[in-house]
């Protein structure tokens, strides 16, 4: 078990592989984190049941016949309007509020969805087909499903897209100002209000893509929210606000981890492994941080 | 002070008689006092200590399987009694029972307080929302982990040892009940007691700003850790009579529930109101009536009406019940009010 490294290099590339592919898509919901966080100082506990949320609307897209990969297209213009709808009830009322709240108040807006979402759709676990078939690498050792390949694919265009948007556009240029300095921001005539409103739908619309390509990569099923939240808290912190490169890498880094944390510990350990990596990652920073006589904030 | 006597004695003898007064409510009046231990040993952090932990569930669970598992394994092997699952292949005598249920709640206290006090050192140095995200993370690794456990059941859960033929139903009720009762009067006595000490000052001081609190020579990391032990020791506890109240045990669903256990402690000491002696234990019966009155009228829709409940108390009542108390009428808690001070402050805003 412990030289499973090296002597058998094929599960090593094939889990580095896969690692990789679902790690974009981490850094994506990932990228959305830093955004609300950064722009709102808002951290959003229902960050993965949006995800979740946005992966159902490609399944039923599914269901109906429509190819799942228009979801992709579709779940984030929805998910935007839902967003924008969670702002203007609840979001907006604690914006400026102590940090603690906005936790307490997106955990309670993540079991409403949970529940809601296994009302509506059943608490069967799900996934969308969606027949792009597998490549096989390595005299068919290492095997990697086109899906994924695709996710991984339309992730990267996604968040250029999304950076580019970001640099060029006047409300990317307003959401940057107001992540300065929101009060200089609204003294030159932004429309903070609005700005927080596009972001916590760009925020959602982001989800929803990566929710989308999670049903048709992996599988959905209403609970499994909190890990997408807590993994992209962690990527988020590993980076740090507002750095994108950062971002990436270490959302393929954690998606790295978790494919070795399977293979080795077991699947039933996953998910657990992930948690326990977020507190250690913490606790190790606390350390370094006490040595100069500071502490995380 | 003479009022105040007057007032625990009613409410000890009220406890006291109140499972023959409700003889149908005696598990509700006992989660009820399990859920006001909780509440009231979360506010020593949350709100007393400014740490806002999702993790003080930890120790609850921890208490939970580590109560069942002594009940257990002092009397039979372990790993077979999980095995069988629920089938009575070994069976407590009344002796056994009790006994083991004694050593079990002495075990589920202590343990999660020397576990507070290792990894105190480490959680508690982190602030603010990093630290609150970190022990939500510790609560669910912990029910994760525990899932994956063979010999505490792992997925398929622990069936605790049923209580013995003695006196059927009602004795079990009432045996829980008193359990549970005198756990929170040991509770909110000890609470009560730090609560007149200089610790307390120091919470607050720690609360209000840490680094000044630091500054005036208080080892803030010590009485940091000590509170949480506090609270650990009666989260175990609390969960160790929870688990042979529930009389099964789940790693996610029932010991380390975070996503409902944990924040219900949480929300409770919030709508009673933070930092304040009477406020969680009023959160938790509120709170308790509240989602029982769910349960019974919303069957199915309850989590959402909890999701509801959750984001409009957080909203619209971060102070909580004793806040809004207080606001109304300051003189009933012995601040002195200038009405002209009152009228300036209010043309302030």
């Amino acid at each position: 078990m412990d030289f499973m490294v090296f002597q058998y290099p094929m599960i090593t590339i094939q889990a580095c592989l896969d690692g990789i592919l679902l790690g974009v898509l981490f850094a994506l919901i990932a990228y959305g984190m830093a955004l609300q966080w950064g722009v709102m100082n808002i951290i959003n506990i229902a960050q993965g049941d949006l995800v979740i949320l946005g992966g159902y609307i490609a399944y039923f897209m599914y269901l109906y016949g429509i190819h799942p990969a228009w979801g992709v297209i579709v779940s984030p213009i929805i998910m935007y309007f839902v967003g924008v709808g969670i702002y203007k009830l609840v979001i907006n009322k604690v914006v400026d509020r102590d940090l603690f709240i906005s936790i307490l108040a997106t955990f309670g807006i993540s079991i409403l969805f949970m529940q809601l979402m296994n009302f509506a759709f059943g608490a069967d676990v799900v996934l969308a087909n969606s027949g792009y078939g597998t490549t096989f690498l390595f005299d068919s050792n290492v095997v990697l499903p086109n899906s994924k390949i695709f996710s991984a694919v339309v992730s990267i265009v996604f968040a250029i897209c999304l950076v580019i948007y970001m640099k060029k556009s006047k409300l990317g240029r307003a959401i940057r100002a107001t992540a300065q300095n929101a009060r200089a921001a609204k003294i030159l005539g932004v429309d903070t209000e609005k700005v927080y409103a596009a972001t916590f739908g760009i925020n959602a619309a982001l989800c929803g893509v990566a929710g989308a390509l999670i049903s048709i990569t992996f599988t959905i099923h209403p609970y499994m929210g909190l890990p997408y939240t807590i993994r992209s808290f962690m990527i988020v912190i590993v980076a740090g606000l507002g750095n994108l490169p950062g971002v990436a890498m270490s959302g393929m880094g954690l998606g790295v981890f978790e494919e070795f944390a399977d293979y080795i510990l077991g699947t039933e350990f996953r998910i657990g492994s992930v948690f326990l990596l977020l507190v250690l990652i913490l606790v190790y920073r606390r350390f370094k941080l006490s040595r100069k006589r500071e502490y995380l904030k | 002070m003479n009022k105040n006597l007057i007032l625990y004695a009613s409410i000890l003898v009220f406890g006291l008689a109140a499972p023959f007064i409700f003889p149908a409510f005696k598990v509700q009046l006992s989660i009820l006092c399990v859920l006001i231990i909780l509440a009231v040993t979360w506010n020593i952090q949350g709100g007393e200590m400014g740490y806002n932990s999702f993790g003080n569930i930890l120790f609850y669970g921890l208490g939970m399987y580590l109560c069942a598992s002594v009940q257990v394994g002092m009397f039979f092997p372990l790993a077979e009694w999980t095995e069988s699952g629920g089938e009575k292949t070994f069976v407590h005598t009344p002796t056994q029972f009790f006994q083991g249920m004694a050593a079990g709640l002495v075990v589920a206290a202590v343990v999660p307080t020397i576990v507070a006090g290792l990894i105190g050192y480490s959680i508690l140095g982190l602030r603010g929302h990093y630290f609150a995200i970190c022990t939500l993370g510790l609560g669910v690794a912990a029910g994760e982990i525990s899932g994956g456990i063979e010999i505490i059941g792992a997925g398929q859960g622990f069936t605790t040892p049923p209580f013995p033929n003695v006196g059927g139903l009602e004795a079990r009720g009432e045996f829980f009940y008193f359990c549970s009762f005198f756990a929170l009067v040991l509770a909110f006595i000890t609470v009560r007691a730090i609560y007149s000490t200089r610790f307390k000052l120091i919470l607050n001081a720690i609360r209000d700003n840490e680094d000044k609190a630091e500054a005036m020579g208080i080892e803030t990391m010590k009485y940091k850790i000590i509170g949480w032990m506090v609270s650990a020791f009666f989260c175990g506890l609390a969960g160790g009579i929870m688990g042979g109240l529930v009389g099964y045990i789940d790693s996610t669903d029932v010991a380390f529930d975070g996503r409902e256990m944990g924040v219900f402690m949480v929300l409770m000491a919030i709508l009673g109101g933070k930092g304040t002696l009477w406020g969680p234990v009023i959160g938790a019966t509120v709170f308790h009536i509240f989602k029982e009155g769910f349960w019974t009228f919303f069957l199915g829709w309850q989590y959402v009406a909890l999701g509801v409940l959750i984001v409009v108390i957080v909203i619209y009542f971060p102070e909580g019940i004793m806040g809004w108390l207080r606001e109304k009428y300051p003189e009933r808690f012995g601040e002195v009010v200038d009405e002209a001070d009152r009228k300036a402050q209010v043309e302030l805003k």
